[in-house]
């Protein structure tokens, strides 16, 4: 069997090629990925003591903790994952499963696409414009707000992308026992997708609790306790930012320890969802 | 062992006779014995887009008995037996002409209620197609879509469909995991167990076995000749030999057309066409 082997050669110093290349992109980021880590854990170690978790930021040269910012962060994250996941939700299956393929159905995704990547700091200023204006002073609700509007697009287009991966075959299988459309969608299509649609959730709350520019514009932060939704409260992006950019050592020492607790938080949240979501699905 | 106790069973009940007159067909059966129309299609004509895939079939579909349609790909049998529980109308593109009578009433009728139509005509697709759920709740979420049973009850239930599929041995002790871990074969009875859990009348069957292993098949033939007792049961299929093991009547399709329809034995031993003939023996197809 003589054969022509070039071709085949050919062939494969081209995969070697591609496949040293891929290895060198993975390698690059994964290089980056591990030192900013690094970079994390070293500096920010030193700053998680119970002090952190018990105490509010301090003024300049005493000191203090964070209590205030993980409070203030926590329940305008919860907010605004809890009022943008389900919007997020019925767009995506409204697309995906009630007007796929049409005009309408179209637009909305193009749209959401937009929005998808449209810069944070706009839709600060648009609820700048929508409430703080009005209002007469930055608030809780407005950041709430403004990251709710940040989590829609994010969990709309994992839900569509999700659902649509859904075969077809399962909804009729599912029509076929007389079922009503809409439950078909909740209690196959989304059953089918729960998986991604979490994980989309998940980016979601990862992106929005690091986010910082639109929450200038909207809660601002305070230097004191506060649980009033209507009052500026503070909050860990924007105490991380203040306290890194200052001369002070003690602050940016707290701010290495904000910035490694929403490192570590995102990370544990993202392993809880994903177990859970692994526990709930086909134990195969 | 297929083929004898179902020609058996054909030669038994003797030929076929409806009750009403039969629409015409390309050939009509023979009379003799007692017959029910379950589904009469008159005049169906089907459209994809603009593509005519059904011309002018009329066919008369007998209840506890198993019609298998044949015939090569493209020829429109799916079609038809999509148009039966009004599959096709969950695609906005197709759409069907003429008349389905399911027990005299037209499902063709757009003031037909979907849901209540495919909950007495179940269905089987060509791939298992088990809901991402439990084997327990992939047969007890059919039986809860309408109706409401106590425990124990649904219990009964999800084991007495498990059975009937001849699946019950094979899953009773794993029945809270998941419907996917189970082989393709194991999968398609559950699909099949699932079909029948909620009662049907009538049930169809695409191509049931072209994605199966020689047993899996064997196995489902088997189940189709004891659930035909109770159903009037329509199967497409690919196979020859399945469809002159496991039928009672065949229809011959090619082309968007109903070529012939007879008993099985008919068709397969003196076809009255001579396309059916050139199909069967293998000349074509």
């Amino acid at each position: 069997m003589a054969k022509n082997l070039a071709r085949y050669t050919r062939r494969r110093r081209k995969n070697w090629i591609i496949l040293g290349l891929s290895l060198c992109a993975t390698g690059i980021g994964l290089f980056f990925l591990g030192a900013i880590l690094f970079a994390l854990l070293t500096e920010g170690l030193a700053a998680i003591r119970p002090s952190l978790f018990t105490e509010m930021t301090p003024a300049p040269g005493s000191d203090g903790g964070l209590l205030n910012a993980i409070y203030g962060s926590a329940v305008m994250t919860l907010v605004g994952t809890v009022v943008g996941t389900p919007i997020g939700i019925l767009v995506g299956t409204y697309v995906a499963e009630y007007s796929r393929g049409n005009k309408l159905g179209q637009s909305i995704q193009f749209i959401n696409d937009v929005l998808l990547s449209a810069p944070s700091i706009i839709v600060g200023l648009f609820v700048y414009q929508l409430l703080v204006v009005p209002m007469g002073h930055f608030s809780g609700w407005a950041g709430s707000t403004t990251l709710a509007i940040l989590v829609i697009p994010v969990v709309t287009r994992t839900t569509i992308d999700m659902l649509i991966l859904v075969p077809n075959a399962l909804r009729e299988a599912a029509a076929a026992l007389g079922t009503p459309k809409w439950k078909i969608t909740v209690s196959v299509c989304y059953r089918a997708a729960r998986q991604g649609m979490l994980t989309g959730i998940m980016l979601a709350v990862a992106r929005i609790s690091g986010e910082t520019a639109p929450l200038l514009f909207t809660v601002l932060s305070n230097q004191f306790w506060s649980t009033d939704m209507n009052r500026p409260i503070a909050n860990l992006p924007v105490v991380i930012s203040n306290f890194a950019l200052s001369p002070y050592p003690d602050w940016q020492r707290l701010a290495w320890g904000g910035a490694l607790l929403i490192t570590l938080t995102i990370l544990t949240l993202n392993i809880a969802a994903r177990t859970l979501a692994s526990f709930g699905s086909a134990k195969q | 062992m297929q083929t004898n106790s179902s020609s058996a069973a054909l030669t038994g009940a003797g030929k076929p006779n409806f009750s009403t007159t039969p629409v015409p067909s390309p050939t009509q059966p023979v009379a003799g014995g007692k017959l029910v129309e379950k589904i009469q299609i008159k005049d169906l004509r089907f459209y994809y887009k603009k593509f005519e895939a059904l011309k002018t079939i009329n066919l008369s579909l007998a209840d506890k008995k198993v019609t298998a349609f044949i015939g090569p790909s493209g020829c429109g049998k799916s079609t038809l037996l999509r148009v039966l529980n009004r599959m096709y109308a969950l695609y906005p593109e197709q759409r069907a002409e003429g008349e389905v009578l399911v027990d005299g009433a037209n499902i063709l009728d757009p003031k037909i209620d979907l849901n209540l139509l495919r909950a007495k005509i179940g269905m089987v697709f060509q791939k298992p197609t088990p809901f991402p759920m439990s084997i327990f709740d992939n047969i007890a979420f059919g039986i809860n879509l309408y109706e409401d049973l106590p425990r124990g009850e649904l219990e009964d239930r999800v084991e007495q469909a498990l059975r009937k599929a001849a699946l019950w041995d094979e899953v009773k002790d794993k029945l809270k995991q998941s419907g996917l871990g189970l082989s393709g074969g194991q999968q398609q009875r559950l699909c099949i167990a699932r079909a029948i859990s909620v009662k049907p009348e009538i049930l169809l069957l695409d191509e049931p076995c072209s994605a199966l292993d020689p047993i899996s098949t064997q196995k489902i033939e088997e189940l189709i000749s004891e659930l035909k007792t109770d159903y009037c049961i329509v199967i497409v299929t690919h196979s020859m030999q399945q469809a002159a093991r496991s039928s009672d009547y065949t229809a011959f399709m090619y082309l968007g057309e109903l070529i012939e329809f007879n008993d099985t034995e008919t068709v397969f031993t003196n076809p009255h066409n001579k396309r059916t003939e050139d199909y069967i023996t293998g000349r074509f197809g």
